[in-house]
């Protein structure tokens, strides 16, 4: 029994670190454009911003992770998600995204902020265009300041993706759970925890070392 | 003819006009000291040279090439980077960049610059290599061969700010700013870095230095400009102005000054 359950959760821990990956792929970029638009001096942008920030932080990941799936197909009259496994991890990787870049957005816009003015100006008069002033002063800086609550918001995102069974997607807490409706077996459920512990432990030591990697300036 | 004319600059933030039609003129290789109390526009007038302040009246000329005109504010963008070459800037508090070693402070835009040539790819490591030379020559001029490799944060403040000027100098600019570049260091710190400046204006390197440091000054300087609410009170040559100030504003400054000092 526990070989089974151990394939059953190994088999779920995929899905977990499928959705995981996307969602930083596609949320770290998007979230650096959503931070650039929040601090845009074209006002009606900012607002949108503002707006779309509210609403996604105001309200709940599973919420909207049922509207993405679901609404498409109640409103349209035809599934985009086209109904299988598949289906069901492109619209989580879409809300978690959306959802993830907001979140990201505020640290990215509090990291830039935090850069002393006289490091852009510094650039400036010494002829640099934005872009290199941005990757090449500014960026290193707001990244070594934002690590520490990147880090809180990355670890939350892996128990988030457990919120994926919502909308049926074989994720890791339903691997374990199905164990419980089945067999009624609580174990599992334990053991599923330890996965989701391992994986957040490699995350820590990781951070730990981007930490300390950046602890050559100040 | 004079390398750089500054005519009728004004400028406002907000309601508040800092500078008030202020006009003057450098002659290549002098140093020009800008004094006056705090608030008095002195770091704004410098600002706007550096275009990192658009100024709201005025005209700004170097080597007899307009490079702001009021009239035309709408090029204000046109070319800002090529502008901005003229002057190099040294700020109060070094503004070093804090992940970069001195020696890289020193190349970093020489070679962003030089990236913009169309023989880089071609010649990149010969550039690079020059580009490093340049920097180490600056450094060891400034004092600090045996510091280039450290980190600003394992630097002294004199030893930051002197990194800071190598920085400026290593583009080359036409006219040198230093703006109260001793303002932001320990007292047993400033003597290094204002060494470093004189040496500069012995090389008559053309320089405009606002400062607090009378003594300096007056040593330094060519020619020396108070400033007041916004405008030029008096001008002239350096020692004579701190020696025999004319107008009443300037003795009262300079007596105050020299009473504080005292």
């Amino acid at each position: 029994m526990f070989w089974t359950v151990t394939q059953s959760l190994l088999g779920g821990l995929a899905t977990t670190i499928e959705i995981f990956l996307f969602t930083l792929i596609f949320s770290l970029p998007l979230g650096l454009i959503f931070a650039f638009a929040s601090m845009s001096k074209w006002k009606p942008l900012k607002w949108l911003m503002d707006v779309i920030v509210w609403v996604v932080r105001g309200t709940p990941l599973m919420l909207q992770l049922i509207i993405i799936f679901y609404g498409p197909g109640l409103w349209l009259g035809h599934n985009i998600w086209n109904g299988g496994e598949a289906g069901r991890l492109t619209a989580t990787v879409v809300a978690f995204s959306f959802n993830y870049a907001c979140y990201f957005s505020v640290i990215f816009r509090g990291g830039i902020e935090s850069v002393p003015v006289g490091q852009r100006e510094a650039g400036e008069v010494l002829g640099m265009t934005r872009s290199q002033i941005f990757f090449k002063v500014t960026l290193l800086q707001m990244i070594k300041r934002i690590v520490p609550p990147m880090s809180n918001e990355i670890i939350t995102l892996v128990k988030d993706t457990s919120l994926a069974r919502i909308i049926a997607a074989y994720e890791l807490t339903f691997a374990g759970f199905s164990f419980m409706k089945s067999d009624g077996l609580t174990w599992p459920l334990f053991y599923t925890g330890v996965f989701y512990l391992l994986f957040v432990g490699i995350l820590t030591l990781l951070f730990g070392y981007i930490e300390k990697k950046l602890d050559y300036f100040r | 003819m004079a390398i750089l004319e500054v005519k009728n600059i004004q400028k406002s933030f907000g309601n508040t006009q800092v500078l008030k039609d202020v006009s003057f003129s450098l002659e290549e290789g002098n140093a020009l000291a800008i004094i006056g109390s705090s608030g008095s526009g002195k770091t704004t007038l410098l600002r706007c040279l550096n275009f990192l302040e658009k100024p709201n009246g005025g005209s700004i000329s170097v080597c007899g090439e307009s490079l702001f005109d009021a009239c035309q504010a709408q090029d204000w963008e046109k070319n800002l980077r090529t502008k901005r070459l003229h002057f190099g800037m040294v700020f109060q508090s070094f503004n070093l960049f804090p992940q970069y070693t001195a020696l890289e402070n020193v190349m970093l835009a020489e070679k962003l610059l030089a990236q913009e040539r169309p023989d880089f790819k071609q010649n990149k490591a010969q550039i690079i290599t020059e580009i490093e030379a340049h920097a180490k020559e600056l450094l060891a001029q400034m004092g600090l061969s045996e510091r280039m490799n450290h980190y600003p944060h394992q630097l002294s403040g004199g030893q930051q700010q002197r990194v800071a000027i190598a920085r400026a100098l290593a583009l080359k600019p036409d006219i040198l700013c230093f703006d109260e570049p001793t303002s932001a260091l320990d007292p047993e710190l400033t003597g290094e870095v204002l060494k470093v400046i004189r040496g500069l204006a012995e090389q008559k390197t053309t320089m405009i230095i606002v400062t607090h440091e009378m003594a300096f000054a007056r040593d330094v300087a060519d020619q020396v400009i108070f400033m007041d609410e916004g405008v030029i009170v008096e001008q002239g040559d350096a020692k004579e102005v701190i020696d025999n100030p004319k107008a009443e504003r300037t003795k009262h400054f300079l007596a105050r000054y020299t009473q504080e000092n005292n």
